[in-house]
């Protein structure tokens, strides 16, 4: 007979009944997966990353399927910040969703400019900074690639949005030294770190024998990326403990939940699972209740960053 | 209150025939209620490779015909080409075996609320939703004509049953191995106007749908086509099967082909901005 596992989660001061979320780009503004399951029943629902104006996104095809993963190329393809805030965020609301906005941006300023049309909406969680898509035109664009510009981004987002709404800085790992640049967004002001976005690949068509996605280059995500993924967290929690990590990089079990938060993730975005598997997030949430329990966890944020346990201060 | 992927179910479901016909596998799953909610037109996505496989998207396959009547209570028949690691797989799964579908999703095709006369063209096995569109047009007194095209006679896919639910059917090869040799756009033009045609419908690779959109552009025939793209999910939340829209007012949405699709009006897709960017903002 065990216990039932105490499930809720925190970054910084955002609450969450779970810690399992959906993964910004992987379930659109929720609608989608609503036929699914109802959306409240998930810790979050991170909205697709969202710019200042409407965007077309890269071109087809933008999509390969690799061994236990797959490439994306859509180029924040989007509504635009205004028809967003009007007609996805009160909708999710309605739904009594948590929201994670996630937001996305060519410039400095552009941040600046989504986190003034942010603050005055009242009863989102948190806002994820998409500093690190790699399906830009301009490879220079990757601000998470950039120390320097990764702090002032968040900075400049710190400085519009005030001192109340959590900033996740969403971080990528195409990078030498991961932990220098999560110490430099945390101390520009993000409250939060989200670990890992997709890495960038490429598959080459062999009828054509060029480059088979539209953009050339695209994201890999899924199961293939997972190591990659439960490193870049297990290292920036060792740097940075008392930092809450929102994890993700191929995890499409509770399993695969358990061991990003062992490695010190406080939650767990699911992102490419669902394209396989509509109700991946609530299966996995359901089995990772089951592991933890069966580990003796009487709470979640017990195996926090459990891995990390008889490592040396 | 959910508008998106209404009436669309996963569920774990049961093959009950798998027949090799030609270059296609026949197959029939014991889908139970959800027939009631599937259209001609909509598709089902399907895992494929079993659990411990490294092929992580599900596959989309148009719904060829459900039927509520057989012993097995719904069924729902695919015509599947066994070309890919994903289709093979399928292919090669016995009567008995259990499949992870979700389905109905997708648009379907357009019913007309009076008879008409309507020509359904289908290249390969994209012939496969049309038999079961041709039953329901003729329940509604519809005249059916169908041409059919492939590039040679094994991947015609015209079953005897099949062919009693049109009222001609017309086949072209490339090699002329099956019928008339050509495309099935050769004398499209002279059938339109000598049948008094309505509405077309068809379902086949992008080209042929881009071609007949352009043969009926200058003339009062409605084309609806079943489209095909690449897709990773099939219920709109990985925007990789986008196709360009026009709108009312001239601009272009980029659509998904999953949910907004697969069923689309052929005049309003921009065959020739397929594959580019309309433009980087709006």
């Amino acid at each position: 007979m065990t216990l039932p596992v105490d499930m809720s989660t925190t970054l910084a001061n955002a609450w969450f009944p779970t810690p399992i979320f959906t993964a910004s780009g992987c379930a659109s503004s929720g609608k989608e997966l609503a036929q699914f399951f109802p959306l409240k029943d998930v810790g979050a629902i991170v909205t697709k990353s969202v710019m200042t104006k409407p965007r077309h996104g890269r071109p087809t095809p933008r999509m390969a399927e690799t061994p236990s993963g797959m490439l994306n190329s859509i180029g924040l393809q989007g509504p635009g910040i205004d028809s967003f805030l009007a007609n996805d965020v009160p909708w999710l609301l309605e739904q009594k969703a948590r929201v994670i906005v996630s937001i996305a941006g060519e410039t400095i300023e552009e941040y600046s400019t989504l986190a003034r049309k942010l603050r005055s909406v009242s009863g989102i969680s948190a806002v994820e900074v998409n500093i690190s898509c790699p399906n830009v035109e301009n490879r220079g664009l990757v601000f998470a690639c950039d120390p320097d510009a990764s702090r002032r981004v968040i900075d400049g987002v710190r400085k519009t949005i005030g001192g109340e709404l959590p900033i996740i800085a969403k971080l990528s790992p195409d990078v030498t030294n991961l932990p220098e640049i999560a110490k430099g967004v945390v101390d520009a002001g993000a409250d939060s770190l989200a670990l890992i976005n997709t890495v960038l690949g490429m598959v080459i068509n062999l009828e054509t024998m060029k480059p088979h996605l539209g953009g050339k280059t695209g994201g890999l995500s899924g199961p293939a990326i997972r190591p990659v993924a439960v490193r870049a967290i297990y290292q920036v929690h060792a740097a940075l403990p008392q930092i809450p990590i929102l994890g993700m990089g191929g995890v499409a079990s509770g399993r695969d939940a358990l061991e990003l938060i062992l490695a010190g993730a406080s939650g767990v975005s699911v992102g490419t699972a669902s394209f396989g598997n509509p109700t991946a997030l609530i299966s996995i949430q359901n089995e990772l209740r089951d592991l933890l329990a069966a580990r003796g966890f009487a709470t979640l944020k017990q195996a926090i960053g459990y891995a990390h346990r008889d490592e040396k201060p | 209150m959910v508008s998106i992927n209404k009436g669309a179910t996963q569920q774990i479901s049961t093959i009950i025939s798998n027949k090799r016909v030609g270059a296609y596998h026949q197959i029939h799953i014991n889908v139970g209620e959800i027939v009631k909610s599937c259209r001609p037109g909509n598709f089902v996505a399907i895992s494929v490779g079993g659990d411990s496989s490294r092929m992580i998207l599900r596959r989309a396959f148009a719904i060829s015909r459900v039927s509520e009547s057989s012993q097995y209570g719904g069924t729902m028949e695919l015509i599947v080409a066994p070309h890919g690691a994903g289709s093979r797989w399928l292919c090669s799964q016995i009567e008995g075996a259990e499949l992870d579908i979700v389905a109905p999703l997708g648009t379907s095709f357009g019913i007309p609320t009076e008879p008409i006369n309507a020509l359904l063209i289908g290249g390969g096995y994209g012939s496969a939703p049309l038999f079961g569109l041709a039953d329901v047009l003729k329940s509604r007194a519809c005249k059916v004509d169908m041409l059919l095209g492939a590039s040679n006679g094994s991947k015609i896919y015209a079953p005897m049953e099949g062919k009693r639910s049109v009222n001609s059917l017309k086949i072209y090869t490339e090699d002329g191995s099956m019928g008339e040799t050509g495309r099935v756009t050769e004398s499209l033009l002279e059938i339109v106007a000598n049948r008094n045609i309505d509405v077309i419908y068809s379902c086949g690779p992008m080209g042929m749908l881009r071609a007949i959109t352009e043969l009926v552009a200058n003339t009062e025939v409605i084309h609806q086509c079943a489209v095909e793209e690449a897709m990773a999910c099939g219920i709109g939340i990985c925007m990789t099967c986008v196709l360009p829209i026009r709108n009312e007012d001239e601009s272009t949405s980029m659509l998904r082909s999953c949910i907004d699709g697969p069923v689309m009006d052929g005049s309003r897709v921009q065959w020739d901005l397929v594959g580019q960017i309309p433009e980087v903002h709006q």
